[in-house]
């Protein structure tokens, strides 16, 4: 068992081949990587915080653990951000914290080889390079490859308290 | 397994060690010492030194051998005590304290320090038991010297031939270290005949020295079960109780494992008294590590994690009663009794878990006897400590902050209140000034007083040192707002500063740290009769009394130690300034006015003040109205933190998960007006901010 799991490392590894899980904002694609993602739920009972940015939604509880919740659609105004049955949270290990991010869709978990995963064109996009892996190349499908922890502890996110405050 | 993981182990243990050493020092009657409590720091110091010989902690080991080496002489009555000698062994016992640390940092102690420290105990040895007829100096010095020490240390080695011949037998010790125990063994006395196997080695010694000396030598080389000592030409006492599993296979040994006690044999005269002794401790010996198996050190990190998991279940069990109280389909009498269990259960399960953080109060005030003594003695005065209480439990985490405030109260009692044994003695008060410390749990508080029975605070001086500071007060002031005003920064009314106390900075901070920790200090003082400082604590921080409060559509927690009382304001009662600020006349003072809604951003909430109801708070000495729209009820609540995942909210002290599962704020009373002060800020400067904007009533 764990050498087959090896064999599938060593495999992966060898084609550049890496798992992310597949959501949705609006109408674009996003991918993060699957080993950031500590598991997916409803949204519901979110507390709200007061004096926050918009885009945090507030704190729920998660089994014990108050864990923040950032709309990542508001963040990055791409479409209405309605909370209805179907949205989605996905809880996110970065940077020792758990955060929650709330997005429209969780479509599917893909495997990227090296020669899917194409370099971030320099504009066009909704989020700054900075935060952004590259682009995944799925036949028709164009995923953007967030680099969920940079986005996530930066400052412009207000989520970690910044240094010297 | 590296003999590093052992340390922390270590460390702890031989804390634990030096502070019950410290204890017994200090309660120790020098001209009628208790036998049990001489062993007990023997004792104390035996174990260190064997772990400082483990760990290879050489001064440590040095130390603790020459302390040992007094300690078992004093314990025989060999050694007359006097306070100062005391002294010298608390001293000791301090220098011990600063070793560890050197160590627990992975350094080594300062040599000079060590140098001093041995070269006090040697001197004591030398002049004390030097001076008692029937012990020789070598007995005391020369083990810690020629073991542990390369310095020249006095070495009389003139063994006199009333020591008595003793066979020293080697159990299973290895050829080369065999060699240096022989060699050992010549400096303690004369080796006079020598044979055996490794198995058994047996060594006739003509030594000075008792049976204890020699095996306290022998065992920093090989282990206590290694070696066997007995007197020759003495009659054996019988070797009753005596557990020896090494008789096995040795049927031609005529050695047995004795007692100390029993090896001294009957020249010595001290024998018989002697003999009690050793049995008592070994049977000490007996029960601790019976003790230790019975209880475990875990992180306090673990406990914490118990706690959280703890309250998750209490939640998800309360969340199953209501589906249960809700649901008519499933009326199952076997259902219904099964959540009735698991709710007492859950209950008490958890009752239990936040017992395991509790610590009595012993922990905090068993440092004082020292603190009080040493700091008495510096300042000339008499001093009785008395501690009551001392098995009040209360939380770990608040343990370990509470001791700073308290040892700044009690170097202040001592410094400013208690008088002098002339000046007491003049205003009819015996001489002697007594302190008392106590503890007791209160509601959901623990009430722990510094009281003194000195001269009480000087309202005069008080008020004048105030006004020269620059505060504002007036002579017709109530004492208990006279008293609060020692908590002002920079306050100090000692006529000189001494090294004790007095620079003035203390009282507000013992002030602001006992706040941080929820709770609040009071003094009360009657001049003559003393002072005494009340400090409130809650039981513990990892769960808060709340009262749950409604604005809008969202719920919050207060702090209930934070409330005074509730009330619906009247339309008379309020008034109006200009900025937008409202006063609530409360019986004879105005208070600010907070309202929730604003200083939080809820929709929805009632705006007309009359309408809601005013919770009285205080926080940080301040008193103001918190507008709510309704009182929930009153609860305990598992206190979470918001900065573990996310960051601090302005106003808010942490959160905590309500019976429904969702997440309630806890407003920090502190914080909270100064957040909707610098709401307020923005709108006369113009700075409007859109989001204080949007909640204001139209």
């Amino acid at each position: 068992m764990s050498n087959a799991t090896a064999l599938h490392h060593t495999v992966a590894a060898e084609a550049g081949s890496q798992e992310f899980l597949v959501f949705s904002l609006g109408d674009e694609e996003y991918a993060i990587d699957i080993l950031k993602v500590q598991e997916i739920r409803g949204y519901d009972n979110v507390t709200r915080i007061a004096n926050a940015p918009d885009f945090i939604k507030g704190v729920a509880n998660l089994r014990g653990v108050i864990v923040p919740i950032v709309d990542l659609r508001i963040k990055f105004r791409l479409a209405e951000a309605n909370y209805d049955e179907q949205t989605v949270v996905i809880v996110v290990n970065i940077a020792e914290r758990v955060v929650g991010i709330v997005v429209d869709r969780v479509s599917d978990v893909m495997t990227l080889t090296a020669e899917q995963r194409k370099p971030a064109p320099e504009f066009g996009l909704s989020l700054p390079l900075d935060y952004i892996h590259g682009l995944g190349n799925l036949d028709d499908r164009m995923l953007v490859l967030v680099d969920i922890e940079k986005l996530l502890t930066s400052e412009e996110m207000a989520l970690v308290e910044e240094a010297g405050e | 397994m590296d003999i590093t993981d052992f340390y922390d182990t270590f460390f702890e243990e031989a804390d634990e060690l030096l502070a019950e050493m410290e204890t017994h020092l200090l309660d120790l009657d020098v001209d009628q010492p208790d036998q049990e409590r001489l062993n007990a720091i023997f004792r104390a110091a035996h174990s260190i030194k064997g772990g400082a010989g483990t760990f290879g902690f050489e001064a440590l080991q040095r130390t603790t051998h020459l302390l040992e080496n007094l300690l078992d002489h004093a314990r025989r009555g060999e050694l007359q005590l006097r306070r100062d000698i005391v002294d010298t062994f608390l001293e000791a016992k301090d220098m011990l304290n600063d070793q560890l640390d050197a160590y627990r940092q992975g350094g080594e102690p300062d040599p000079e320090a060590l140098e001093r420290i041995c070269e006090t105990l040697r001197r004591l040895a030398l002049e004390e038991i030097g001076d008692s007829a029937d012990v020789d100096v070598s007995g005391a010095t020369a083990p810690g010297a020629s073991v542990a020490a390369p310095d020249p240390a006095p070495q009389a080695a003139t063994p006199s031939p009333a020591g008595g011949r003793f066979q020293v037998a080697l159990l299973g010790v290895a050829d080369k270290d065999r060699n240096l125990l022989i060699e050992e063994l010549g400096q303690l006395g004369d080796v006079e005949d020598q044979e055996g196997d490794v198995a058994e080695y047996r060594v006739t010694l003509n030594s000075s020295l008792s049976a204890d000396d020699i095996e306290a030598v022998m065992c920093f080389i090989v282990e206590p079960e290694q070696l066997s000592i007995q007197a020759l030409g003495a009659p054996d006492q019988g070797a009753a109780g005596q557990a020896d599993e090494k008789n096995d296979g040795q049927a031609d040994s005529a050695v047995e494992e004795k007692s100390a006690g029993q090896e001294q044999g009957a020249g010595a005269p001290e024998a018989a008294a002697d003999a009690k002794a050793p049995a008592a401790q070994k049977k000490t010996t007996q029960s601790q590590a019976a003790g230790e198996s019975t209880s475990i050190r875990v992180p306090v990190s673990k406990v914490d994690q118990i706690i959280n998991l703890v309250g998750e279940l209490i939640i998800t069990q309360s969340m199953l009663n209501q589906v249960a109280e809700d649901s008519d389909t499933v009326k199952d009498g076997a259902l219904v009794t099964g959540l009735n269990l698991l709710q007492r259960t859950a209950r008490d399960l958890q009752e239990a878990v936040m017992s395991v953080r509790m610590v009595p109060m012993d922990y905090v005030f068993s440092r004082f006897p020292r603190l009080v003594r040493d700091l008495a003695g510096k300042l000339g005065k008499d001093v009785e400590l008395v501690t009551e209480g001392k098995s009040t439990e209360l939380d770990k985490g608040l343990t370990e902050r509470i001791i700073d405030p308290l040892t700044h109260l009690v170097r202040n009692s001592l410094d400013h209140g208690i008088e002098t044994p002339d000046r007491r003695e003049a205003a009819g008060k015996p001489r002697t000034g007594r302190l008392t410390l106590s503890a007791q749990h209160q509601g959901g508080n623990i009430l722990i007083e510094v009281a003194d029975d000195g001269g009480g605070l000087n309202r005069e001086r008080i008020l004048a040192k105030a006004r020269s500071n620059g505060l504002a007060v007036s002579d017709t002031m109530g004492d208990d707002e006279v008293w609060q005003l020692i908590f002002a920064p920079g306050f100090s009314t000692a006529e000189t500063v001494s090294d004790v106390s007095g620079r003035g900075v203390g009282m507000d901070v013992v002030k602001r740290n006992i706040q941080a920790m929820g709770g609040h200090v009071e003094i009360l003082s009657q001049p003559g009769q003393g002072t005494t400082t009340r400090i409130v604590l809650p039981l513990t921080l990892a769960i808060l009394d709340g009262m749950s409060i409604r604005v809008g559509r969202e719920m919050f927690i207060l702090p209930v130690s934070a409330v005074i009382e509730s009330l619906q304001p009247r339309t008379d009662d309020l008034y109006s300034l200009a900025g937008g600020d409202t006063l609530l006349k409360v019986r004879e003072d105005y208070l600010p006015v907070v309202a929730v809604h604003h200083a939080m951003d809820v929709a929805g909430a009632i705006t007309d003040p009359t309408r809601a109801i005013a919770v009285i708070v205080q926080g940080e000495g301040r008193r103001y109205a918190v507008l709510v729209d309704d009182l929930v009820g009153q609860q305990q609540v598992v206190v979470k933190n918001l900065e573990t995942n996310y960051r601090k909210v302005p106003g808010v002290s942490a959160a905590t998960i309500l019976g429904d599962g969702s997440v309630a704020l806890i407003l920090d009373v502190t914080d909270l007006h100064r957040l909707a002060q610098s709401k307020k800020d923005n709108r006369i400067f113009g700075t409007r901010s859109p989001l204080a904007e949007e909640v204001e009533p139209s």
